[in-house]
C-alpha cells in the first residue's frame, strides 16, 4: 500500500461528477446520491469502456459515408455538381485561400479521424491495464475533449452556404446526404469523449482498486 | 436511504476528476489556479470577482445574442437579386432541403445551447448573490454545464467566415450585423468561462440533503496513507 498514491477510490470516497463534492457513502456498491447536488454517485462512469467502444465504432462506421457521400450539391443552370468534404478542401485550395483549405482539412478530415484513433488507443491501453505514459494519455484525452467541437465546422459552412445561395433558377446549393453522417461523427465522438472516464487510465498504475478487481481475481482463481 | 459521512474542516481534500488523486487544495490567491500534482489538470481556479463580473458579462452576452440571432449574418447580391440569412434561417433552410436532423443539430449547437447556457447561468448567478440559494438552483447549474459543452459559437463564427470566402468566388457577398454580433459573442464566451468559478457557485447553493454537522473528523490520516 505504501508508495501508491492516495486516490478517492482506495480511501472509499466518492467525488461527485457534477459538483465535485467528496463524500463517503455508507455502501460502496450502492453509493446513492450526492448529498449536495442530488446527482447519482458513481466511483467510475457506469459502463464507461463498453459505451465508449460502442460510440467509437458507430462513429467510425459513419465516418466512411461522411467522406464518400457529397455534402453539397451545386445546381447551375440545370446541371448539378456534387462536392464531398475533400472536394470542398480542394476547391478552397485551388481558389487561392490555402490557409482556409488547411483549417477545413484539419477540422473536418484529420480531427475526426485523430479522435477515433486516440479514443481507440485510450480504450485499448486501459483494457490492457497499461501503466506507461498515464500523464501523456490523460493529456491526449484532454486534447480529444477540447478539439472535438471544432469538427462541426464543416456542418456550419455547409448550412450557411445552403442558406445563402438560393438563387433559383440561376444557381442554388443543396445539402447532400454526407452532411448528416458527418454531423453524426462529430456528435457521437463528443459523446464518446464524455462517456470515457480518464480516471481509468490511472487505476492500473495504483494498487488494485478495492471495489472492482478483487472479486474478479477471486473468480479467475476459482476457475 | 443512504447515509453519507462528509469530510469537513478547512483542509478539505478533493479528488482530481481526471485521475482520482486525493489532495488538499492550497489557499489560492485571487486569480490563482491549482493543478493536479499527478496528471496536471486544473483542479480549481479563483477568479477575482466570481459573481458580479460573470453576471455583467452574461447580461452583455444575452443582449448580443439577441442581435446575433435576429440580424442578418450575411447577404449576397447577384444579377440584381439579393439574399440574406440569419442563424436560424440557415438551420431552417437545411430543414426545407430534407436535412431535418442536421438542421436540429445545427439549431441546437448554434442557438439553443448558447442561449440556454447564458439564461441558466444568469438565473444561477442572480440566485447565488444571496446565499444560500435554494437547491433547485443546483439543478439549473447542472443543466448550464451540460449546455456549455454543446454551445459552439466560436466554431460557428469560423464556419460563417469560411462560407463567406467560399461564396465570394461566385457572387458578391457582404457581412451583416449578425456576423459582427457573433464575433463579439465569440469573445464574450471565453471571458465568461474564465470569470465563473463553478466550485464557488456550488458552495452557495443549499444542499440537496440536510447538511450534517461537522463531527469529529476520523479521516485525519487520509492523505498520509
Amino acid at each position: 500500500m505504501t508508495g501508491a498514491p492516495p486516490t478517492a477510490i482506495k480511501a472509499r470516497l466518492l467525488s461527485c461528477e457534477t459538483c465535485g463534492l467528496l463524500s463517503q457513502p455508507a455502501s460502496a456498491d450502492e453509493p446513492g446520491y450526492c448529498p449536495r447536488c442530488g446527482s447519482e454517485l458513481e466511483s467510475r462512469r457506469h459502463g464507461s469502456i463498453e459505451r465508449t467502444w460502442a460510440l467509437v465504432i458507430a462513429a467510425a462506421i459513419c465516418y466512411v459515408p461522411a467522406n464518400m457521400l457529397p455534402v453539397l450539391g451545386t445546381t447551375t443552370l440545370g446541371s448539378t455538381e456534387y462536392d464531398t468534404i475533400m472536394g470542398g478542401v480542394v476547391f478552397l485550395f485551388t481558389s487561392g485561400s490555402w490557409p482556409l483549405a488547411l483549417i477545413v482539412l484539419i477540422a473536418s478530415v484529420m480531427v475526426p479521424l485523430g479522435k477515433l484513433v486516440a479514443l481507440g488507443y485510450l480504450l485499448i491501453t486501459v483494457q490492457r491495464a497499461s501503466v506507461r505514459g498515464s500523464r501523456e494519455r490523460t493529456r491526449l484525452y484532454r486534447m480529444v475533449e477540447f478539439v472535438g467541437r471544432w469538427s462541426m465546422l464543416d456542418v456550419f459552412v455547409d448550412t450557411f452556404t445552403v442558406a445563402l445561395v438560393q438563387l433559383d433558377p440561376l444557381m442554388s446549393v443543396h445539402p447532400g446526404a454526407g452532411v448528416l453522417f458527418f454531423a453524426a461523427v462529430v456528435v457521437l465522438t463528443m459523446i464518446a469523449a464524455s462517456t470515457f472516464d480518464p480516471r481509468l487510465i490511472w487505476d492500473a498504475s495504483a494498487e488494485p482498486a478495492p471495489y472492482h478487481e478483487k472479486p474478479l481475481q477471486q473468480e479467475s482463481s476459482l476457475g | 436511504m443512504t447515509e453519507h459521512r462528509h469530510l469537513s474542516g478547512e483542509l478539505m481534500p478533493v479528488a482530481c476528476h481526471e485521475c482520482d488523486l486525493l489532495q488538499v487544495l492550497p489557499d489560492l490567491p485571487a486569480g490563482g489556479k491549482a493543478s493536479c500534482s499527478r496528471c496536471g489538470c486544473t483542479l480549481a481556479t479563483r477568479p477575482v470577482d466570481p459573481i458580479e463580473r460573470p453576471l455583467a458579462l452574461v447580461i452583455a452576452a444575452l443582449l448580443v445574442l439577441v442581435v446575433a440571432n435576429t440580424a442578418p449574418l450575411m447577404g449576397l447580391s447577384a444579377v440584381g437579386r439579393h439574399a440574406s440569412t440569419t442563424i436560424i434561417g440557415g438551420a431552417y433552410q437545411m430543414w426545407l432541403q430534407g436535412q431535418e436532423l442536421t438542421a436540429v443539430i445545427v439549431a441546437f449547437c448554434a442557438v439553443v445551447a448558447p442561449a440556454g447556457y447564458l439564461l441558466l447561468l444568469l438565473i444561477v448567478l442572480l440566485a447565488v448573490r444571496r446565499p444560500p440559494a435554494p437547491s433547485w438552483v443546483g439543478g439549473l447549474l447542472r443543466w448550464a454545464e451540460r449546455a456549455r459543452t454543446w454551445a459552439m459559437t466560436e466554431v460557428m463564427m469560423l464556419g460563417i467566415m469560411v462560407a463567406l470566402i467560399k461564396i465570394a468566388d461566385l457572387a458578391k457577398v457582404e457581412a451583416g450585423i449578425g456576423m459582427f454580433a457573433v464575433g463579439v459573442l465569440m469573445l464574450l464566451f471565453p471571458a465568461i468561462l474564465s470569470s465563473v468559478d463553478t466550485d464557488e457557485l456550488w458552495s452557495r447553493v443549499a444542499w440537496h440533503e440536510p447538511q450534517p454537522q461537522p463531527g469529529p473528523a476520523p479521516e485525519r490520516g487520509l492523505t498520509s496513507e
